[in-house]
Formats: C-alpha cells, sequence, structure tokens
C-alpha cells in the first residue's frame, strides 16, 4: 500500500469519470450510472492499494478486482486503460464487434479483468474462491469484489459471504455499492432491504460503513481491514449513483442514451471537474 | 484403449462411488493442485477421507450449490483442477447458470460429478432424478460429457479428468450398486466408443450407456437366441461423441436403437440422431425415459416402469430392422 494522498487520487478518480464517459459515448449509451459512482473507489484501489503489473495483467501475486456488478465494466476499462494495461483509444470501442471491451466484464477479453461477471451475484462466489486458491498458496495479496445494493438481491451474494466468514478468508473485502437505485427504480421501492450493512455484519463479517466519494475514508477502511485477521472484510459504500455525469447523476439512471449534446455537456464538466482536481 | 468385456451380468461387490472416490484421493496425494468442493453429500459418496486426508484442499460448500459452484470457477482461476460434486440434479439444475456462466463462458474448467444418475436416485424419488443433467451440460460449448457404466470405466473417465483443462466436464455416475461390465484395468479413451459385439451379419447397433449397456448386452443376447445378428456400442462419451464410428455402423448395419437412462429429449439419442442425420440417416428407435418427470420407487420398478429393461431394447430393434 502506497501513503495516502488525497490530491493525487482525486485527480486520478476525475481521470476515472472522464474516461468511463468517454469509453461509453464512443457506443453512445450503456451503464453510466453504476459505473460513475465507483471511480473514487477504484481511484483508491488502483492509485494506492492494489499490488498489479499492467505489462503482466495475470502475475501470480497480484491483489484481484472482481467487479461482481459487472455491468460497471466501462469504470474498470477506463482505469486499466490509465494505469497502462492498453492504449486508452482501445477502450473507445466498447460494444462494437469483436470488442475486447463488453458491457459486462470479461476475463477472456481484457486485460486486467480477473474474473467473468455480469450474471448478478455470482462474482461473490468466484471472487471467494480466488481468495480460497490465493490463501492455499500462501500468498499475501487480497481480492476485492464490488457488490451492487441492487445486486444484493440475489441469494447467492449471501452463500458467498457465508461461505468467506466459514472458511476464515480474511484476504478479500467485499465492497456494497450502496447508491440507493437498481434498474427499476429505487432499492426501497423494488425490494426494500433492511440495513445492508447490519445483514453483513450478521454474516459475521467485519463491517464499516462509510461516504463512497471519500477518498481518505476509503482509504482509511481497507487500512481497517487489513488489520482485521481471521475475518472477511466488508466496507458498506454509500455513494451516488451517476456521480458526476450530468445527464445521469440527477435521475440516478441505471442506463443511459442521452443526446449528443448531453454527452458533450457531460463531457465538458467532467474535463472540468478534472482541471479544477488538479488545479486544487 | 485397452478394454476387457466381462458382461455376465454380476453385480459389483464394491460401491460405484469408490471408483471415483479412491482414485481421486490418491491422485490429490500426487497432484497438490487439485481441490474438491461439495455440498453436503461427501458422507454419500466416501469422500469424507478427502477433507481429512487434504483439509487445506477438500471444502464443504454446504448446501448451496450456486455458490459451490462459483466457489470452484475461482479456485480454478488460481490455476487449480478442480472436481465438484452434487446429486445430478442440484449439479446440474440447481447450479447451472453458475457453471455456465462462471465456470464454461468464462474460460475455467471444473470437473462436475453428478451422483445417482437418472433412475438409480430411487428412494428419493423425483425430485432428486436426473433425468436431464446431461441435456444441460451437452448444450454448453466445450464441455465434455459422460455416462460411464460400471466401475472400471468409471475409474478410467475420473483419471482423465484432470488433463481436461479446456471446457467444463461432467460425469454422471451411479453411487451404489453397479453391474460389472469390464474387468478391472480396462482403460478407456474420451470421445471414443467401445464396440462390445460386431460381425458381418449385424442388421442394426445398439448404442447404450450407463446402466443401459448392461441391459444391451442382455438384449443382444436375447436377439442372437432369435438369429438376429446387432452390433453394440457402448457410447458413455456422449460429447465428444465419436462420430466416425457412429456413421460406419450406421453404414454397414442400416439401423440405430439408442438406449439410455435419462430423457430421450436431449440426451444420448439425440446426439446419436443428430449425428446419423448429417453422416448417414438411417431408421432409428429411442429407448430411455419418453419425456416424463421421474417419481419414487426401487430401482427395479423404475426400470420397467420406463422401458429401460432389455425387453424394450429387443423391441426397438424388432421396429428399427421392420423400417428399413
Amino acid at each position: 500500500m502506497k501513503e495516502l494522498n488525497v490530491k493525487e487520487l482525486q485527480v486520478l478518480a476525475a481521470k476515472i469519470r472522464l474516461e468511463t464517459l468517454k469509453v461509453i459515448h464512443s457506443r453512445g449509451f450503456g451503464h453510466v450510472g453504476g459505473s460513475m459512482d465507483l471511480a473514487d473507489l477504484m481511484a483508491v484501489l488502483y492509485g494506492a492499494v492494489m499490488n498489479y503489473d499492467p505489462k503482466d495483467p495475470r502475475w501470480p501475486d497480484r491483489d484481484w478486482l472482481v467487479l461482481s456488478k459487472g455491468h460497471a465494466g466501462p469504470v474498470a476499462y477506463a482505469t486499466f486503460g490509465i494505469m497502462g494495461y492498453y492504449p486508452m483509444e482501445e477502450a473507445y470501442t466498447l460494444n462494437h464487434p469483436h470488442t475486447r471491451f463488453p458491457s459486462h466484464t470479461d476475463r477472456k477479453l481484457t486485460p486486467g479483468v480477473d474474473l467473468t461477471t455480469g450474471s448478478l451475484g455470482q462474482g461473490v462466489s468466484t471472487a471467494t474462491g480466488a481468495a480460497l486458491g490465493n490463501k492455499i498458496d500462501g500468498r499475501e495479496s487480497h481480492v476485492f469484489c464490488v457488490i451492487g445494493d441492487g445486486e444484493a438481491d440475489e441469494g447467492q451474494v449471501w452463500e458467498g459471504l457465508h461461505f468467506a466468514y466459514a472458511h476464515k478468508l480474511d484476504n478479500i473485502v467485499y465492497f456494497i455499492d450502496n447508491n440507493g437505485y437498481q434498474l427499476d427504480g429505487t432499492t426501497a421501492d423494488v425490494l426494500a432491504h433492511s440495513d445492508l450493512a447490519a445483514k453483513a455484519a450478521s454474516f459475521g463479517l467485519y463491517t464499516q460503513e462509510i461516504d463512497g466519494h471519500d477518498i481518505a475514508a476509503i482509504y482509511n477502511a481497507i487500512v481497517n481491514a487489513y488489520a482485521k485477521k481471521g475475518v472477511p472484510s466488508c466496507i458498506v459504500l454509500d455513494t451516488c449513483k451517476g456521480k458526476g455525469a450530468t445527464f445521469a447523476e440527477p435521475s440516478h439512471e441505471h442506463s443511459s442514451q442521452p443526446k449528443e449534446e448531453q454527452w458533450a455537456e457531460a463531457i465538458a464538466a467532467a474535463e472540468k471537474a478534472l482541471a479544477e482536481a488538479e488545479k486544487a | 484403449m485397452s478394454v476387457t468385456l466381462i458382461g455376465k451380468h454380476e453385480k459389483d461387490a464394491r460401491a460405484s462411488r469408490d471408483a471415483m472416490a479412491l482414485p481421486l484421493n490418491e491422485m490429490m496425494a500426487q497432484d497438490k493442485s487439485i481441490c474438491y468442493v461439495d455440498c453436503d453429500l461427501m458422507g454419500c459418496v466416501n469422500t469424507k477421507q478427502l477433507r481429512k486426508n487434504y483439509p487445506d484442499r477438500a471444502f464443504e460448500a454446504g448446501i448451496a450449490e450456486g455458490n459451490g459452484a462459483g466457489i470452484c470457477a475461482g479456485l480454478a482461476a488460481t490455476g487449480k483442477k478442480v472436481f465438484f460434486h452434487s446429486f445430478g440434479t442440484f449439479s446440474s439444475r440447481r447450479c447451472y447458470d453458475q457453471i455456465y456462466m462462471s465456470a464454461a463462458y468464462a474460460g475455467l474448467p471444473v470437473h462436475v460429478l453428478g451422483s445417482d444418475a437418472g433412475v438409480t436416485a430411487a428412494f428419493n424419488g423425483g425430485t432428486h432424478m436426473p433425468l436431464e443433467d446431461g441435456a444441460m451440460y451437452l448444450s454448453i460449448p466445450e464441455a465434455t460429457v459422460t455416462d460411464p457404466c460400471d466401475y472400471a470405466q468409471l475409474e478410467s473417465v475420473v483419471r482423465q479428468l484432470p488433463g481436461i483443462t479446456k471446457g467444463v466436464t461432467y460425469t454422471r455416475f451411479v453411487r451404489k450398486d453397479i453391474i460389472q461390465v469390464y474387468a478391472d484395468g480396462s482403460q478407456f479413451e474420451i470421445g471414443k466408443g467401445v464396440v462390445l459385439h460386431e460381425s458381418d451379419k449385424d442388421v442394426c447397433t445398439v448404442v447404450a450407456s450407463g446402466i443401459m449397456v448392461d441391459e444391451a448386452l442382455k438384449a443382444y443376447e436375447a436377439l442372437q437366441t432369435e438369429g438376429i445378428a446387432v452390433r453394440l456400442i457402448d457410447m458413455f462419451t456422449w460429447k465428444p461423441l465419436d462420430e466416425a464410428l457412429l456413421a460406419k455402423a450406421a453404414r454397414e448395419t442400416g439401423a440405430i436403437v439408442t438406449a439410455e437412462n435419462h430423457n430421450t429429449c436431449c440426451g444420448l439419442g439425440s446426439v446419436v440422431a443428430n449425428c446419423l442425420v448429417k453422416n448417414c440417416p438411417v431408421p432409428m428407435e429411442f429407448v430411455g425415459v419418453q419425456d416424463q418427470f421421474g417419481q419414487v420407487g426401487p430401482q427395479a420398478f423404475l426400470m420397467d416402469e420406463y422401458g429401460l429393461r432389455a425387453a424394450n431394447i429387443v423391441a426397438a430393434v424388432k421396429k428399427a430392422v421392420a423400417r428399413k
């Protein structure tokens, strides 16, 4: 883990937001909401926390990222491009025929993607299995698994947490992206959860709930998770779906198909936010 | 392939599950990358010994097959050779999307073991009777699907599985009582059917797998007494299918009867028909469960009930030959 440098990570998060928009804009539509709200987490993970080698994406001692909410693929493609896994422009082929950048993350196609996700809930189990495999091999690495709050409707999410607790997997950190929205509306309206953090804690996980856009809070929560031995960790990120996308943020849209002038406005705003972050 | 046919219709003194559990125990000692995951059914297939002998590589996933399948895919992503067991119903229907997407689609080999093939689920009844498990796995691209008929064949298949690194594999097997068909030590090759009987007078070929191989042997003997010569093929390897052997049999004998302990819709009969329509269409008949659900009862009753007997094969042969 690197020392925390909030400003540097805020700049990185702004770059990730801008590139996420550009990646989705290359197709003209896509899952903007649930991608943009993860930019701060991705900045902390790839800017300060994780060990990885863009030139050797399958380096056995790397830390793993599993976006169980696989539709957040664009935020991963933006982050990996910025970090040098491939030239950024390659990701501007999102969902074009024969692209390496599909809507949902695919380990066979995209350098940096560790596990294939898309059918919700499944990434929780595969991430947990990877953590188990790394533990068998005595590796020091960690697996980071990002779960959507809508995705938490899936029973498999909770089966995965149950397994991780039972097998004492302290080398995995689950994030729940608690943005309050899913495709058909608010999570409260579609299928009300009780308190997600309390639920995760009741499964025996060391659970923290933080502002998912607070760089320092994310970093410190991961430090706390690393220090906790013998139990898996869960960090509930309270987020704003669509954060930083001018057309998606106000309505917290799950997927967006904005007009070209709305794209221009959103990209200009993201460029301005990046310039401001760099100046700050 | 090196096969010695016994075929005396005698029950093996051993439980069939040990043809999986004992070799796997040996293989795990030799190959430290092999892992085993079960869903609270180790006690049914004698694999508790694996958890005792290899506590760091044999795991309980509990009664949660979907998660268990995903755990296996994750283990495979870290380079492990992973075996996954539950009853055939639960290792197919109950975790199909997880096997399909997390493992197969993702390019992660997982070796799935489905116990209590078809009517051998007997007293657990229709809820536990896998008659469509083979169909589900056949439709997964790159999958390997086998339906071994006895102890020696199951052991031979299980020993080959870790060498399969592309695609998921599915082995449907019998847990307890099994008829011995082959001598111990017989070696089979996945993708190659086994010709048990053939002559230049054959008027039909019976293509069987699993527990239907012994019934097919009985049918062969009954037909012989009536002066009807048939070829007999054990097609334990549903996918990859031995298409060349089937096309040759169809060309040379002119009629085909399949026999399976599975729904005839989308099982062995269907893949054989697919193959022959492309290569050498001939009259075909299908012995197996005729698009029905399972039910509870002794295995012998169920075999009578669903028409999984030598007599059904004999009748099907006559019907197919009459259609020539």
